[in-house]
């Protein structure tokens, strides 16, 4: 059983140990969807609640089914298949409940089920060997972390639109150093706390 | 996903070709590779490229994955329903990613430690799925699975490249040997954290660009 403090796994997953600038996950989405920053904001917002509901859904699962069951080995089918699942009904449940809420987040959930931060989050929850509060928080944390870093870019982003870049470095060249340079600010945060 | 599938529409006139396997393996390791070109799969070229061993491995791991759902993919296609296809796929690749990790843990332990969950994360690569979707939906068994192998190889041959520049400038070894002595080379360690995969992706992207402008690159400078 891990023994980190619960506000040392929710800071930490937002800064020190960000899921997108320190594990690379949710590149494609990020590097897609960061022109802009409303965009960003409604990913990132969708992604967080995704996230924090499927990692809870998956501990439940991974420890009260697959476990006991021995059946762990098939985990990653489930988890994805949970991930999915839950995108489709949250997909169909705003979409019935709350029209604006679905014109603002909708064309974002599909995307979500291939989002790699998302599977991610939950396949790190099983290596780390989190207890269900921490589970919650570092579900929290993730999603959270990994809106902080797309609405950031975002805005980078669209100040960018002033500067002359390369032809070459245009596509995809120019965000990839930048993230660099914003990975390298976020490192900056690891004296804060020395967990993980 | 859109995009993605925009930007792999071109490619299925290879269906055309049919049994040329040759066009079919140089278009997925270079012309088209899909790194590079199609900016596919970051997750796991920025995360395990560290030191060449782990980029090794995940290569082959990832153009095992690739070649091999694509031909199952591939052989089922006209029994796959067209609505529940993606379902359908992310199935197929998952049990290969499952073997590939049950290999490592049995096997390889200390690796399997080591790749943490980008082994699992290969569900979810672009790469796959995109191969899946684009290629072998529409194509026979034997060209799917050589178009999985090159688009692999394709990766693979990026990871070890990327793996090669972290590791010597990083830690002044390759795959494990020491080249740069530390009486003379001081290490530059960045190469070896985070932001390090972000400038040495950047920057090999930069170059090829250079080298071989596509689409977008060239409309701008012809826009000026």
């Amino acid at each position: 059983m891990n023994i980190t403090p619960v506000w040392a796994i929710f800071l930490g997953s937002i800064f020190t140990n960000n899921i997108l600038f320190a594990s690379f996950l949710g590149m494609c989405s990020f590097l897609v969807c960061s022109n802009r920053i409303s965009t960003a904001v409604g990913l990132g917002s969708a992604v967080t609640f995704v996230m924090f509901f499927t990692t809870v859904i998956n501990y439940l699962i991974y420890h009260y089914l697959l476990l006991p069951l021995g059946l762990d080995f098939v985990s990653f089918i489930i988890f994805i298949a949970v991930i999915a699942g839950f995108v489709q009904f949250l997909e169909m449940f705003v979409e019935r409940f709350s029209p604006d809420l679905y014109y603002a987040l909708g064309i974002f959930l599909p995307l979500i089920t291939v989002n790699c931060a998302i599977l991610g989050a939950s396949l790190f929850m099983v290596i780390r060997n989190y207890s269900f509060v921490q589970t919650t928080v570092y579900g929290l944390g993730a999603g959270l972390g990994w809106f902080l870093a797309i609405a950031l870019m975002a805005g980078l982003r669209e100040k960018m639109g002033y500067s002359n870049v390369p032809a070459a470095l245009r596509r995809t060249g120019i965000l990839m150093l930048m993230a660099g340079v914003i990975a390298m600010t976020f490192m900056g945060f690891t004296g804060m706390l020395s967990t993980q | 996903m859109a995009t993605k599938t925009e930007a792999l529409q071109p490619r299925s006139r290879l269906s055309l070709f049919g049994g040329k396997g040759k066009e079919i393996l140089l278009e997925g390791i270079y012309k088209a590779n899909p790194v590079t070109k199609q900016v596919l799969g970051i997750c796991i070229f920025l995360a395990v490229t560290n030191r060449v061993a782990n980029s090794l491995v995940m290569g082959a791991a990832l153009t095992f994955v690739t070649a091999m759902s694509n031909l199952f993919i591939s052989t089922l296609r006209n029994v796959i329903p067209r609505r529940i296809r993606m379902i359908a796929q992310v199935a197929i690749i998952a049990t290969f990613v499952i073997i590939i990790d049950q290999f490592f843990k049995g096997f390889y332990w200390q690796m399997s430690k080591q790749l943490g969950p980008y082994v699992a994360l290969i569900i979810t690569n672009c790469i796959v799925m995109g191969r899946a979707e684009a290629f072998a939906m529409q194509n026979p068994p034997l060209p799917s699975f050589l178009d999985g192998f090159a688009n692999g190889i394709g990766y693979a041959i990026i990871l070890l490249f990327i793996g090669t520049v972290r590791e010597l400038i990083g830690s002044g070894t390759f795959l494990g040997i020491t080249i740069l002595s530390d009486s003379w080379y001081t290490k530059n360690l960045i190469l070896l954290l985070a932001p390090g995969a972000f400038f040495v992706g950047g920057f090999l992207i930069w170059i090829l660009e250079t080298l071989n402008p596509s689409g977008d690159a060239r409309d701008n400078k012809e826009a000026k």
